[in-house]
């Protein structure tokens, strides 16, 4: 792999990351792809996020749904785990709590294709440092 | 297939509850339905948006529109405006008290929203197996930023201006022990990261290796620089595998990328880290006991001075600091130290992670600034006491920590706020305790934890914590006495004052507070010999109620010891002395005649 030297190395490498050239060069779109993220630290493992993460990955493919789901960590809502992250493109996320294996699978047919939100929404009722 | 267009989110949060949602909900239902349209817009309820001060909440997607107070004949207006004619109903929006605008969306409402991440920023965003989501982030842009200025004593400056104090519990400034560090001067020094977390309860540390292990490893290197370390260690305990692995993954990739190892950035600067496996001892995360463990001895605890700072890890000046403490330090240099020291109070700069647990509807880790109060933390996000049960304490700081009541709900939390209160910040356990907890038994428990834990080295913390759980035990059996409450202030006032180190100096906290804000319920126990909680059951008596017992034998065919005598159809009695307090004649008896005193 190639080594980051200096400041402007690095600043290229977030730049192209951030722009998603090194996505697109690889014929993805990521703005255009339905984003998936599973909660995936200690507490979320524990109540069933892998196998979620399967079907998930599973039931997208199957239906040839443009989309990327990858595992990220705690987001804190320990209460409603397993917790996803939904993001459609041009649209903000939504998070959905207690997603069991089932609603894995209806978050896939109702959300995803059908635009049918599910039960368990959490609010994002936090602020990031980029908003302050 | 019908595909929905617009959805109504309602929050159903107790607070907006109260205020009438479940009718805004029926509202829309048959409105929507009246107008022909519930196949175009879909009615959801949601968690609390924790803002229970503005409900009800109603927030339209996908153009997030967020409309406050809304009243039950609000829904009509809000269909026939918005819904149909895609207009936003003004008189519903919030409106800026500064500028008397009016917000339509909640992202510009950033006031309302009671947290704020930045030791978080990343958890539960970014995939922490690769690091290039990391640097999309801003990810050791401060690194790159500090070597390339390689001006150690400025960076040092600008922690110590951003007023960042220690999260592992004692508060200590970070800049300032940085200075400290990098004064001594020595041939080699060590930057170690404190991952042992052991408080029961606490999982804040893990969740940030977790999420974002990069945040660290980062940090790490930016104080190695300052201090003159090339060697960083983190010391984390066995029983964390996934954060483990993520650290292996994490520092892989970083040394991959030329950011660990060396000549760093191509300044000349060399930086390389360690894991260390803790074996899950609480005292362990005591600093010198972790060196000892470290080094490969026993993991005790040694007199300070010397300071870690002064003689450390192998006998070299090492710096030791929290997990949550680093995760800070890059957003700190990123963003300036005046915007940090703008967040928080006059002494307790910046944000707090805490893991809410207990008799609290959302359990779960948050990020709040300091300054925020407890009534806040409780019932905005943490969303109120389970089962609409009344709240009691809440217990902060773990076994050297307290419990804080009703009284405090509205103290700003910040270090010192809380050590005036009796308790202290500790490293983020949050532990809520609703009407059903008694407190005797609560002391006990970490009393309990602290004779498992202690490492036996002193006298006070050995035998004194022993002497405190046992005093307690006897009053929970009720077999207390008022001297005994003397001798547990008495005692717990010696271990403090005589103890080797933190563990036994604060062991006695629960005691304490208990003791100073439940007075009461420590002397029912012992005068009257009654858990006024009901948890004691030692304390807990069943007995008949002569007057509506029709002595139809049920309880006395059911109970397992034969405590219950009486001729049929006669009045009958439990022998208090054989009672072992099963509770299986209160279950059996369809007349009401067993109570329990
Ligand atoms: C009994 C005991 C246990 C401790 N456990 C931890 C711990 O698990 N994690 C931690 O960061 N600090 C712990 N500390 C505090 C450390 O000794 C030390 O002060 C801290 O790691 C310094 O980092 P900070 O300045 O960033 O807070 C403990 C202290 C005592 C007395
Ligand atoms: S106070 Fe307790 S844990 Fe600390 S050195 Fe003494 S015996 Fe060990
Ligand atoms: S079950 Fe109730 S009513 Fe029957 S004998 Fe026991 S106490 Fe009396």
């Amino acid at each position: 792999m190639e080594k980051i030297k200096s400041l402007a190395d690095l600043k290229k490498k977030r730049e192209d990351l951030q722009s998603g050239i090194k996505l697109r060069e690889q014929g993805d779109n990521i703005e255009e792809m339905i984003q998936v993220k599973v909660a995936m630290a200690t507490c979320g493992i524990a109540s069933g996020a892998k196998q979620v993460m399967d079907i998930l990955i599973n039931e997208l493919n199957k239906r040839n749904i443009p989309a990327v789901v990858t595992q990220t960590g705690c987001m804190g809502y320990c209460y409603a785990e397993p917790t996803v992250e939904v993001k459609k493109p041009g649209q903000e996320p939504i998070v959905f709590g207690y997603v069991t294996p089932e609603k894995a699978e209806e978050l896939v047919t109702k959300y995803i294709i059908n635009n049918e939100i599910l039960e368990g929404v959490i609010p994002v009722n936090y602020e990031s440092i980029e908003d302050k | 297939m019908a595909t929905y267009k617009y959805h109504v989110l309602i929050c159903g949060g107790t607070g907006c509850r109260a205020s009438q949602s479940n009718k805004i909900i029926d509202n829309f239902k048959r409105l929507l339905k009246e107008n022909g349209l519930e196949k175009e817009v879909q009615v959801v309820e949601t968690g609390c948006f924790g803002f229970c001060e503005k409900g009800p909440i109603v927030k339209i997607l996908p153009d997030n529109t967020f409309y406050i107070e809304v009243k039950p004949e609000d829904v009509e207006e809000i269909i026939n405006e918005h819904v149909i004619k895609g207009r936003k109903v003004q008189r519903l929006l919030y409106v800026d008290p500064k500028t008397s605008e009016h917000k339509a969306d909640s992202k510009h409402m950033g006031f309302y929203k009671k947290q704020l991440r930045i030791a978080l920023r990343n958890a539960g965003f970014i995939n922490p197996e690769n690091i290039d989501e990391y640097i999309a982030r801003d990810g050791y842009k401060a690194l790159a930023t500090v070597l390339e200025q390689n001006d150690p004593q400025a960076t040092i400056d600008i922690i110590k201006k951003s007023g960042l104090r220690g999260r592992g519990g004692g508060g200590f400034p970070t800049g300032l022990k940085w200075e400290i560090a990098s004064k001594n001067a020595a041939d080699q020094k060590y930057m170690i990261c404190n991952a042992d977390e052991g408080d029961p309860g606490a999982f804040m540390d893990r969740s940030i290796l977790e999420g974002d292990p990069h945040s660290v490893i980062e940090a790490m290197a930016i104080g190695g620089f300052c201090i003159g370390a090339t060697k960083g260690l983190i010391y984390i305990r066995a029983e964390y595998p996934l954060a483990i692995e993520r650290l292996k993954v994490a520092i892989g990739q970083a040394r991959e990328y030329g950011l660990l190892g060396k000549n760093i950035f191509e300044s000349g600067f060399d930086f390389d880290i360690d894991i260390r496996y803790g074996a899950g001892a609480f005292v362990c995360g005591e600093e010198t006991a972790l060196i000892h463990s470290m080094e490969g001895f026993r993991g005790e605890p040694t007199f300070k001075p010397p300071f870690p700072a002064q003689e450390g890890y192998l006998k070299k000046p090492s710096n030791v600091n929290n997990v949550e403490t680093f995760a800070n330090i890059p957003v700190i240099i990123n963003k300036g130290w005046e915007w940090f020291s703008s967040i928080g109070t006059e002494k307790s700069k910046g944000t707090k992670v805490f893991a809410l647990a207990g008799q609290i509807n959302n359990v779960g880790l948050i990020e709040v600034p300091m300054g925020i109060t407890l009534r806040e933390v409780i019932y905005e996000i943490g969303g109120g006491i389970k089962n609409g049960k009344k709240f009691k304490a809440v217990q902060t700081g773990g076994p050297s920590g307290g419990c804080l009541t009703e009284k405090f709900l509205d103290t700003p939390i910040d270090y010192d706020n809380l050590l005036a209160a009796g308790s202290m910040m500790g490293s983020g356990g949050m532990i809520i305790m609703d009407e059903t907890s008694c407190m005797v038994s609560v002391a006990k428990f970490y009393l309990e934890f602290t004779v498992e834990e202690s490492c036996g080295k002193c006298t006070p913390c050995r035998i004194g914590n022993k002497r405190l759980y046992e005093t307690l035990e006897k009053i929970t059996n009720g077999n207390g006495t008022l001297e005994d409450l003397d001798l547990l202030r008495n005692l717990s006032t010696v271990i403090k004052d005589t103890a080797l180190c933190g563990l036994g100096q604060t062991s006695p906290n629960p005691v304490l507070s208990t003791i100073d804000n439940f007075y009461d319920e420590y002397l029912a126990h012992v005068v009257d010999k009654k858990c006024p909680a009901g948890q004691c059951k030692a304390l807990k008596r069943y007995v008949i109620d002569p007057d509506n017992c029709i002595g139809c034998t049920a309880c006395a065919r059911a109970c397992p010891v034969g405590a219950i005598k009486g001729e049929k159809k006669l009045p009958h009695e439990i022998t208090q002395s054989l009672c072992i307090k099963c509770g299986t004649c209160y279950e059996k008896c369809k007349f009401n005649a067993i109570k329990i005193q």
